[in-house]
């Protein structure tokens, strides 16, 4: 890290919003120049970051630097960065020139300078001739260029951008997209920008921070983030993905959906499980069976423009989603060939569930929050704290919530091939990981039930 | 159909009379010298006179007690909308369950009796020996006008972009210059129309008047005219001075009404 070239520098940043934590510990630094983009689901702490950055939030522990001074205690109107709101936030009784004049005139700037400046801005974002009108008669968009006018116009060392345009319509983004792209060469200041919208983050940004759970998940270039997700969650996030469970029978040998293929990845050991991810467009279908690596049908048939998107299941029983320029038939049977170097292998976060908990009689143990039947358990008493594993498949959840020991509700749904692996949080903020084959929707409410036998209980020596 | 239309027009027209009637009667009296109400001894301005020049004794404690009317109604209604209109920031930033619970707060003391606001005034100043007068009055009614402001602002401030503040404090404002040059400009017209409300309640509001100035001497218009009705007979330029009220506040209503349409219309133009 070259620190000549560091901008923003985030050290052990954390923020709880009563009990629920939205960031935690995150570390990160920001180059001079540099767009970067916090790319995550609703919830996941990017907005949160971007008003600490601004000022406008305090966080609850670490620190933001920004060219070596720390800016806590620094309130927003002090800081040299300016912002570029979701809703444009424009002032509704002044005028446009008024508007973009605001910041300037705060400065007491003269008026000719401000008149120089001002027409510059609306310039840069293409709204000459529009100085006298009022912000109210603008459409979406045009508000918008007049919002970035506004902050640009007071040449800040870094402009944040919040969701700017996630209330313009498909069309208008795109072009905004290009526009602020080309802003950003031109003007060569540090863009912080913050998206749900994966597109828009690989298209606009030179560095990507994924989060999730006010957690980093992974920090790269567009083409890393795409091409080699660290996590089953960045791979499912940015873009189409077949995730799947495999084992790294050794160095360059993988096995999954039933079958053995070369890749490219290394140092995993040998019979380790991992998560295999490939994406759509990198299975290559061909109607010649003898060629190809694996068979299957072809199960649907989209077509979306510029390709076709097909579900095929192969002869093993794994659903795969299939992106390629030529369609094949329903119900046709087809052969299927991955290259080593399109097969993306990331090491397990967990093969199991683990809790920590207490035995509470010789029969029943706290884990979760709640009391479980254990069975009876030789050499374990009451008191003993315990490491509980139960497997992925041996968790059940139960529509009818009294019949869980504990309820939850879900958080993450991932399609794994042939189930799905999904995450559940308890009430009490604890997750549980669940492979089922039942279909349920996210933030759908289920009870918690886990047979005694399938929990593993070893006793942890203090 | 046409006799439907028949009686819903002699309906409202009949509703019309009812409420407006009174006020008519009062007008038209005004413009005769007669002492007891009903008689009409012919078309005169003398008492539009004597209100203005306080020629008799009655029209010059009359005058006297507008006076302290308008006095009371100005301090008490600009301080509750400057009270009011912080107390709406404050409750609108705030979340859930407190939010829910101050509102109601807000909303007790307007659908409290006035009796039991002025007893209990009466009792604290009391207690506090707090010597009665203007002090006390303007007290009371900043008490009483307050939750409307408030209510005239929130949906102000619920209509606002939640942004706007922060863009300002973004922009290099700060905090104090933010709520003068963003919010205040964007809240006028609730607080406007908090501050004319809180006017007009102070204006006549009497029971809790005549609790809070006590022995003071201390008159206000109601309580002047309950004393005058208790002595026996009002004030004869009582009637031009409803008269010209009731003709201020027709003037007020209008000038704001045609000021709304016209917004609108330019709006939708």
């Amino acid at each position: 890290m070259n620190k000549e070239n560091v901008i923003i520098n985030i050290e052990h940043l954390s923020k709880s919003f009563g009990d629920k934590k939205v960031l935690d510990d995150i570390n990160f630094y920001i180059n001079r120049g540099e767009f970067i983009t916090f790319l995550g689901p609703s919830g996941c702490g990017k907005t949160t970051m971007l008003r600490i950055i601004a000022g406008f939030l305090n966080a609850d522990s670490g620190r933001v630097t920004m060219d070596g001074n720390d800016l806590n205690g620094v309130p927003p109107h002090k800081r040299p960065l300016n912002t570029v709101f979701q809703r444009y936030a424009l002032f509704p009784h002044l005028d446009v020139y008024d508007n973009v004049a605001f910041g300037l005139k705060l400065k007491k700037m003269p008026d000719d300078e401000i008149a120089t400046k001002v027409s510059k801005a609306l310039k840069l974002v293409s709204m000459t001739d529009y100085e006298d009108r009022d912000v109210n008669s603008l459409s979406g968009g045009q508000q918008q260029r007049i919002a970035i006018a506004r902050a640009l116009v007071n040449q800040p060392k870094v402009l944040l951008l919040d969701e700017p345009l996630a209330a313009l319509d498909l069309k208008m983004r795109k072009d905004m997209q290009i526009e602020l792209k080309e802003m950003h060469e031109k003007l060569g200041i540090t863009f912080i920008y913050v998206t749900h919208d994966q597109e828009e983050a690989l298209t606009l940004s030179d560095t990507i921070v994924v989060m999730n759970e006010g957690k980093i998940q992974q920090i790269g270039t567009p083409t890393d983030i795409y091409n080699e997700p660290v996590n089953s969650f960045v791979a499912d996030f940015i873009g189409e993905s077949n995730i799947l469970n495999g084992t790294m029978i050794e160095d360059r040998k993988v096995n999954f959906i039933g079958h053995d293929f070369d890749c490219v990845d290394e140092g995993f050991g040998e019979n380790v499980p991992v998560d295999v991810v490939v994406r759509p467009e990198d299975i290559y279908i061909l109607s010649n069976l003898d060629a190809a690596q694996f068979v299957g049908t072809v199960q649907t048939c989209i077509f979306k423009g510029v390709h076709y998107e097909m579900t095929v299941l192969t002869d093993e029983g794994f659903e795969l989603m299939i992106q390629d320029y030529n369609s094949f038939e329903v119900g046709s049977k087809v052969g299927f060939l991955i290259k080593p170097n399109d097969i993306q292998v990331m090491k397990k976060e967990r093969t199991c569930n683990t809790f920590e908990g207490e035995m509470t009689s010789e029969e029943s143990v706290e884990i979760l929050g709640v009391e479980f039947d254990c069975g009876v358990r030789e050499g374990l008493e009451k008191g003993d704290k315990v490491k509980v594993e139960v497997d992925f498949n041996k968790i059940d959840l139960q529509d009818n919530l009294d019949e869980g020991e504990t309820n939850g509700s879900i958080s993450f749904i991932l399609y794994k091939g042939n189930h799905y692996h999904i995450t559940v949080r308890t009430e009490e903020g604890f997750k549980v990981y669940v492979d089922t084959n039942d279909i349920w929707d996210k933030n759908d409410i289920v009870g918690i039930k886990i047979a005694p036998a399938d929990m593993r209980i070893t006793k942890i020596s203090e | 159909m046409n006799g439907k239309k028949l009686i819903s027009k002699t309906y409202l027209a009949l509703i019309l009379f009812i409420l407006y009637a009174p006020i008519v009667f009062i007008a038209v009296f005004s413009f005769t010298e007669a002492k007891s109400l009903g008689n009409w001894t012919g078309f005169t301005l003398n008492l539009y006179k004597s209100l203005f020049t306080g020629a008799t004794p009655s029209s010059a404690s009359l005058i006297a007690a507008l006076k302290s009317t308008l006095i009371v109604a100005v301090i008490a209604s600009a301080i509750s909308t400057f009270l009011g209109t912080l107390a709406a920031i404050g409750i609108y930033n705030l979340h859930g369950r407190r939010k829910t619970a101050i509102k109601l707060l807000n909303n007790i003391p307007m659908l409290n009796p006035d009796i039991i606001t002025g007893v209990s005034l009466f009792l604290l100043f009391v207690f506090l020996h707090v010597s009665k007068g203007y002090v006390t009055v303007i007290l009371a009614h900043i008490t009483f006008c307050t939750p409307y402001v408030v209510l005239n602002v929130l949906p102000k401030l619920a209509q606002m972009n939640p942004n706007i503040y922060e863009a300002a404090l973004d922009l290099g404002a700060t905090p104090g210059q933010a709520l003068r040059k963003v919010m205040i400009p964007q809240l006028s017209p609730g607080m406007i129309s908090g501050f004319i409300l809180a006017f007009t309640m102070s204006l006549d509001d009497f029971a809790v008047t005549y609790f809070t100035a006590g022995s003071s001497g201390l008159e206000t218009l109601s309580t002047y005219i309950y004393a005058d009705a208790r002595k026996g007979g009002l004030t004869p330029e009582l009637k031009p001075l409803m008269t010209i009220i009731f003709l201020v506040i027709l003037a007020v209503l209008l000038f704001v009404n045609i000021r709304t349409f016209k917004k609108t219309k330019d709006k939708t133009v």
